[in-house]
C-alpha cells in the first residue's frame, strides 16, 4: 500500500468513530430532521461530481458528469432547505409575560 | 489549467475547515436548541468545500459544472419550497435516492475514464468505483420505492412473492461475483449489469416493507449513500469527500438502531419481518405499534413538553400516592415561562374523592384559573399538543366511551385520546382502580413514561432545563 492508501484508511477509521461518537443522544423529535441533516451532508458527492465534469473528456462521460452534478446539487440544496424548514418548529415563541398568578 | 487555480493544499486545508463544520453542525442537529444552528453550520462547510473545490487544477470546463449546478438548484429549491410539511419523508428519501444516484454515475464515469488501459487502474480504485456503483445504485432505486410507497403511489402494505428473501439474498451474491469479474476483466459491459442488477435490488429489498417502518429504511439507505459518497473518495483521492460521507455512514446507521429501538423494532425485524405481515396482515395494512406499548425517555418527553403549544396536566390517584403536586407545579411553572399553554383537567371523580386533586393542587398553590372541570376542557382536548397523565388510568379510559361490555362504559370520561400526544406517567402496566385494561396505552399517539410519579417529574424538570 502507498503512503496516500494509509493515510486515507486512517482518516476513514477516524470518521467512522467520530460519526458514532457525535450523535449518541438524540431525541426521538429530532430524528426526522437529522437524519434530513445528515442526508444533505452525504450530497458532499457534489465534489465527486465537479471534478469529473471538470476534467470529463469523452462525450459519454460528460453526459454521465452531467447528471451526477445534477443529482448531487439537488441532494445537498433540497437536503438542507427541507431540514430548515423541519427545524422551523423549533424556533422560541415570542409570547406576551406569563398570566400573573393568583 | 484552470484561470483560478490555488495549490493543492489550500484545498486540503479548506476540506479540514469544512470537515469539522460538518462534525459540529452534525453535533448541533443532535440537540432541540441548537439544532437549526447546526443545520446551519453544516451548509457552510458544505459550501467552502465545494468552493475550494473549484479551483482544483484539474478542472478545465466550468460550463458543464455551471449548467448541472444550476439545474439541480432550482429543482432542489422549489422541491424543497413546494413540499408539504406532512410529505417531508418522502422529500428526504427522494433527495437521498439522487445522491445515491450521483455516486453511482460519478462511479461508471471514473470506470470509463480509466478501463481503457488495464494498468492505470489501480485495485484499491476499482474496488471503489465498484462499491459506489453498487451501493449507490442499491440507495438510488431503493429510495424512489420508498418514496412511491409514502407518496401512495405504491401500495404501502408489504409487496411479497414467494421465496423473495432468498431470492434478494441470491441476486446480492451474484451482484458481488459480478463486481469482481468488472474488476478483473475492467469490461463496461459487466459494470452495466452491475449497475442494473443493483437497482433491481434495491426496488426488491424495499418493496416488501410496510409504509409504516419506511422511515426507517430511508435512515439506512441514507447511510448506504453516505458509505457511497465515501467509496467516491477513495477513488479521487479526496478527502472531503471520504470524511463527509464516511460521517453520515456511520451517524446513519446509528440513528436507523435508535430509530428502530424507539418504534420498539429491531433494523432485521424491520427488514425481514414482512412474513409475520402478510400471514395476518392480508385484510389490511397492519397499524404500526398495533397493540404495542411505547416507553418513552425522560429526555423525549421533556422536548415534546417544552415545544408544544399546549400542555393539559390530568392528574390521579398516582399523583396523590407520589405526593407529586409540588413538582407537578414546578414544572409547569418551567413550562409556561419557555411560553407554554399549561391547563390542569380534572375528572370530578380523581382520585379517592371527589375534589381529591383540587386539594392537592391547592395545597401546591396552582394557580385556580389553570384548573379546568371535565365539561370546560374536553372540547380543548383536539387542540392539545400533549395531554400529561399522572396516575390516572380510568377516567381517561377510552372504553368508557366506546366498548358497551366495558364495566365502566358510559361513565364520563377525560378525552385526552383526543390530543395529538398522550405521554402517561405509570409505575406499571398494572390495571387501573377498575381493574379493567386501558387501550388508551397502546394508542400509536401514546408514550409510557414509567416510574414513580414524582421520580418522573423531578426528572423531566430537570431536562426542560437542559433545553
Amino acid at each position: 500500500m502507498t503512503h496516500e492508501q494509509i493515510v486515507e484508511i486512517t482518516i476513514f477509521v477516524l470518521a467512522v468513530f467520530i460519526g458514532f461518537e457525535v450523535i449518541s443522544k438524540v431525541p426521538t423529535m429530532l430524528h426526522t430532521p437529522l437524519m434530513s441533516g445528515t442526508n444533505a451532508i452525504h450530497g458532499i458527492v457534489l465534489i465527486g461530481a465537479i471534478l469529473i465534469a471538470g476534467s470529463a473528456d469523452s462525450g459519454l462521460e460528460k453526459a454521465l458528469a452531467f447528471v451526477a452534478v445534477v443529482f448531487a446539487t439537488v441532494n445537498v440544496v433540497g437536503g438542507f432547505l427541507v431540514t430548515d424548514r423541519m427545524l422551523e418548529m423549533f424556533k422560541r415563541r415570542e409570547r406576551p409575560a406569563p398570566k400573573p398568578r393568583e | 489549467m484552470s484561470v483560478l487555480a490555488v495549490s493543492q493544499s489550500v484545498i486540503d486545508l479548506s476540506y479540514l475547515v469544512a470537515a469539522v463544520l460538518l462534525i459540529v453542525g452534525i453535533r448541533q442537529l443532535s440537540s432541540p436548541q441548537t439544532a437549526r444552528l447546526g443545520n446551519l453550520v453544516a451548509a457552510v462547510g458544505m459550501a467552502i468545500a465545494l468552493g475550494f473545490t473549484l479551483t482544483d487544477s484539474d478542472i478545465d470546463t466550468f460550463w458543464l459544472i455551471g449548467a448541472g449546478v444550476a439545474l439541480g438548484t432550482v429543482i432542489g429549491v422549489a422541491s424543497a419550497r413546494l413540499v408539504k410539511m406532512t410529505a417531508m419523508p418522502q422529500m428526504v428519501a427522494l433527495f437521498n435516492g439522487v445522491g445515491g444516484g450521483a455516486a453511482a454515475l460519478i462511479a461508471a464515469a471514473e470506470f470509463h475514464r480509466h478501463a481503457p488501459d488495464a494498468d492505470r487502474l489501480a485495485g484499491d480504485v476499482i474496488a471503489g468505483i465498484l462499491f459506489s456503483a453498487l451501493v449507490g445504485s442499491v440507495s438510488f432505486s431503493g429510495s424512489l420505492v420508498a418514496f412511491g410507497k409514502l407518496q401512495e403511489l405504491l401500495p404501502g402494505r408489504p409487496l411479497t412473492f414467494g421465496a423473495q428473501q432468498l431470492f434478494n439474498a441470491a441476486l446480492a451474491v451474484a451482484l458481488v461475483v459480478l463486481a469482481v469479474v468488472t474488476g478483473v476483466t475492467e469490461n463496461g459491459l459487466w459494470l452495466v449489469l452491475v449497475l442494473v442488477g443493483a437497482l433491481v435490488l434495491g426496488v426488491l429489498m424495499v418493496l416488501p416493507i410496510g409504509g409504516a417502518d419506511m422511515p426507517v429504511v430511508i435512515s439506512l439507505l441514507n447511510a448506504f449513500t453516505g458509505l457511497a459518497a465515501a467509496s467516491t473518495g477513495f477513488v479521487l483521492d479526496n478527502t472531503a469527500l471520504i470524511i463527509g460521507g464516511t460521517l453520515v455512514g456511520a451517524s446513519g446507521t446509528l440513528l436507523t438502531i435508535l430509530m428502530g429501538r424507539a418504534m420498539n423494532r429491531t433494523l432485521g425485524n424491520v427488514l425481514f419481518g414482512a412474513f409475520g405481515k402478510v400471514a395476518e396482515g392480508e385484510a389490511g395494512p397492519a397499524v404500526a405499534g398495533d397493540g404495542m406499548v411505547r416507553a418513552a425517555s425522560a429526555e423525549d418527553v421533556a422536548v415534546m413538553l417544552a415545544y408544544a403549544n399546549r400542555v393539559v396536566i390530568v392528574p390521579g390517584y398516582g399523583l396523590a400516592v407520589a405526593q407529586a403536586q409540588h413538582e407537578v407545579r414546578q414544572l409547569a411553572d418551567l413550562l409556561e415561562e419557555r411560553g407554554v399553554d399549561v391547563r390542569y383537567a380534572i375528572h370530578p371523580v380523581a382520585g379517592r374523592m371527589p375534589g381529591h386533586m383540587n386539594v392537592l393542587l391547592a395545597e401546591a398553590n396552582v394557580p385556580y384559573p389553570q384548573l379546568y372541570e371535565m365539561e370546560q376542557i374536553n372540547p380543548e382536548f383536539p387542540r392539545t399538543d400533549v395531554a400529561l397523565v399522572i396516575g390516572a388510568n380510568d377516567v381517561v379510559n377510552p372504553a368508557a366511551r366506546s366498548s358497551p361490555g366495558s364495566p365502566i362504559y358510559g361513565m364520563p370520561i377525560l378525552d385526552v385520546d383526543r390530543a395529538s400526544h398522550v405521554v402517561v406517567l405509570k409505575r406499571s402496566m398494572s390495571p387501573g382502580f377498575a381493574g379493567i385494561d386501558n387501550e388508551l396505552f397502546t394508542s400509536p399517539r401514546t408514550v409510557m413514561l414509567f416510574g414513580d410519579a414524582k421520580d418522573s417529574v423531578t426528572r423531566l424538570i430537570a431536562d426542560v432545563k437542559t433545553i
